[in-house]
This record gives C-alpha cells, sequence and structure tokens, in this order.
C-alpha cells in the first residue's frame, strides 16, 4: 500500500508536464482580449488626415467597416498595406486611423503605397488610440452599421488572419 | 520709476507660481508636478499597479513603451480632474481590460488564478497526512512461541560468534 504513495510526485510531475505542454501554445500573450468588442465605438472629435478637415464617430455609420490603426513608424503596418489595399479593392469599406504619426509622412505613405482609405483619423497624440486600448500598431477593428464594435485584430491583417474575421465582417452585413 | 518695482513684483509674482508646483512626483524620469505629497504617493502607486499592455512584465512606472507613457500622462491628466484611485483603475480597465491590473478581481475565470496554489498546498497537506497516517499505523503481530524460540537461538550463536 505505502508504495503507491511513492509514485505520487512522478504522477504529479507526470499530468503537470502534460498540461503545460498542451497548453505551451494555445495562447498568444501578445494578443490581450479587448473589452471593447460590443461596445460602441467611443467618441471622438478629430480631423481627417489628408483633408483636414472635421470628423466624429457619425462618419463611421452607415455602413459595416474595418477600423485600421497604423503609422509609418511601424513596419508591421507596412508588410500589412499590400493586403488593405486587396481588401478595398474588394470593396471592403476601411477607414484608418493615422496614430502617432506626422501628416507630411503618412501623406507621403499613401502616395508611395497606395490608399485603401475612405478617410482617415488623424490621432497624433493617440488620444483616439488611448481610448480604444491600442498598445501597438497595427490594430483593426470591425465595426457594425450601427457603430458597434465586434471584433479586433492585433497584429497584420493577412489572408489567414482574413479567413476568421470575414465570418464576422458577413455576418454584420 | 515704477518698472523696478514692477520688476520686483513679477519677479515675486513667478516665484509664488512655482510655490504649489514645487512637489513633483517623479516617474521614470518624467516629472508630473503635484501641490502635494499624498497625491504624489497615490500617482506613485497607480503607476506601479498598472500593467503596460505592450511590454506584460512591467508596470507604468518602469516601462518606456510609448504606450505607457500615454498611460501615465493620462493618469496624471484623471488626477488633475480629480478622479478617485478606483475611477483611473476602471478607466484604463475599460479601455485595456483586467489585464492592466496586477491585481486582477476575484471572478470565475480568475478563480485558479487566486486559489490555485492554496488547493494545491491543500491537496499537498492531505496527502502528507495520508502517508504519515498509514506508515504510522502499522502495528506488528506479536511472535509466536517458535519465532521466539527461533530468535533466542540466533542470538545466542551470534554472541557465541562474537566471543570466538
Amino acid at each position: 500500500m505505502k508504495r503507491v504513495f511513492l509514485f505520487i510526485p512522478l504522477v504529479a510531475f507526470a499530468v503537470l508536464g502534460l498540461l503545460f505542454f498542451l497548453t505551451i501554445d494555445r495562447e498568444n500573450k501578445d494578443v490581450l482580449p479587448s473589452p471593447l468588442v460590443g461596445q460602441p465605438f467611443p467618441p471622438f472629435e478629430m480631423s481627417k488626415l489628408l483633408t483636414e478637415e472635421a470628423v466624429s464617430t457619425s462618419a463611421l455609420q452607415g455602413k459595416p467597416l474595418l477600423v485600421n490603426v497604423w503609422a509609418t513608424w511601424c513596419p508591421t503596418c507596412k508588410a500589412e498595406h499590400a493586403f488593405l489595399n486587396m481588401l478595398a479593392e474588394d470593396g471592403i469599406r476601411i477607414v484608418g486611423i493615422n496614430y502617432k504619426d506626422e501628416r507630411d509622412k503618412a501623406h507621403q505613405w499613401l502616395t508611395a503605397y497606395g490608399n485603401p482609405y475612405e478617410f482617415n483619423v488623424f490621432d497624433p497624440e493617440g488620444k483616439l488610440g488611448l481610448d480604444l486600448g491600442v498598445y501597438g500598431a497595427p490594430e483593426t477593428f470591425l465595426v457594425d452599421s450601427s457603430g458597434v464594435i465586434r471584433a479586433k485584430h492585433v497584429g497584420d491583417l493577412n489572408a489567414a488572419v482574413w479567413q476568421k474575421l470575414e465570418a464576422t465582417y458577413q455576418g454584420m452585413k | 520709476m515704477m518698472t523696478p518695482l514692477l520688476r520686483l513684483l513679477s519677479v515675486r509674482i513667478f516665484v509664488l507660481a512655482l510655490l504649489p508646483s514645487l512637489s513633483w512626483g517623479v516617474v521614470e524620469g518624467h516629472k508630473y508636478p503635484f501641490d502635494n505629497e499624498r497625491d504624489i504617493a497615490r500617482f506613485q502607486t497607480l503607476a506601479e499597479e498598472l500593467r503596460c499592455p505592450k511590454c506584460q512584465n512591467q508596470n507604468l512606472a518602469d516601462s518606456n513603451a510609448p504606450v505607457a507613457s500615454d498611460m501615465r500622462d493620462k493618469v496624471y491628466e484623471l488626477m488633475q480632474d480629480g478622479k478617485s484611485d478606483q475611477e483611473v483603475v476602471d478607466y484604463m480597465v475599460a479601455r485595456y481590460g483586467d489585464f492592466v491590473r496586477y491585481r486582477p478581481p476575484v471572478r470565475t475565470s480568475t478563480f485558479l488564478l487566486w486559489f490555485g496554489p492554496l488547493i494545491i498546498l491543500i491537496i499537498g497537506a492531505l496527502v502528507l497526512v495520508a502517508i504519515r497516517r498509514s506508515s504510522s499505523s502499522r502495528t506488528l503481530d506479536p511472535l509466536s512461541t517458535e519465532e521466539q524460540e527461533r530468535l533466542k537461538a540466533l542470538r545466542n550463536e551470534s554472541s557465541e560468534g562474537n566471543k570466538s
């Protein structure tokens, strides 16, 4: 009987080892769940990047869209830009938030790499970014026609990511 | 004739204007002016208890990440607006989730996080008690007459063996 107890540490070790092994890659710790999913898009009063005219939350409403947070200092944003261009060509509505950036640089970027955005909200101090819980560009939000955030993706958009998000996007129509 | 007087006056006003902001909350080399020590302590505590979402093993006080700096500024701004510590924390949680708190709230999803170690400790203690009990409860059957005879014989044998 007593010998059975001797195996407890071994069994415990094996169980923990298996548990850790199975869960080791399950969670991407760089991606935090956003409390904003299911919440209305935070209200803002800012200016557009190119035309410098005033823009507010109401400009987002009407048609479901992708809100893409980007900056010229962000290498991953460059990596995803071609894919955004492709989505825009497919008729998907994309609004950009130019996050902690400079107008001139952003302008040059859009001229050089193409402009997939219906318009860009210029957020040089990251105020809107803070309200959106942005902690690293690029981040992309799916916003439905009534202005409610339905999903969030941190990191670059690509075909694999879009495959997962597309169902949510189609569901918003 | 008035000029030196005015100058003196303006210098005094300038010095007076500086007085309330003599205390600074210094976090990671960044200065945040406060007019009382209590708020400095509050600011320090908040910056230490809020976690930078970009660099998750650092708090707002330690992190150099731009987002941490924005969040520090926001904490300062909210405090200047007269918000309580809880309101500041709630503001950040509403945007970044429970993750920004180094002390997450007790919920069903955080139950294991809070009580897991205690549960493991209790299981360990129970196992230990079980082991101790099973080893101490072993009682030996008394030797039969035959066995006693044999033991006696063996003892005699060995003591004789030692002598020779």
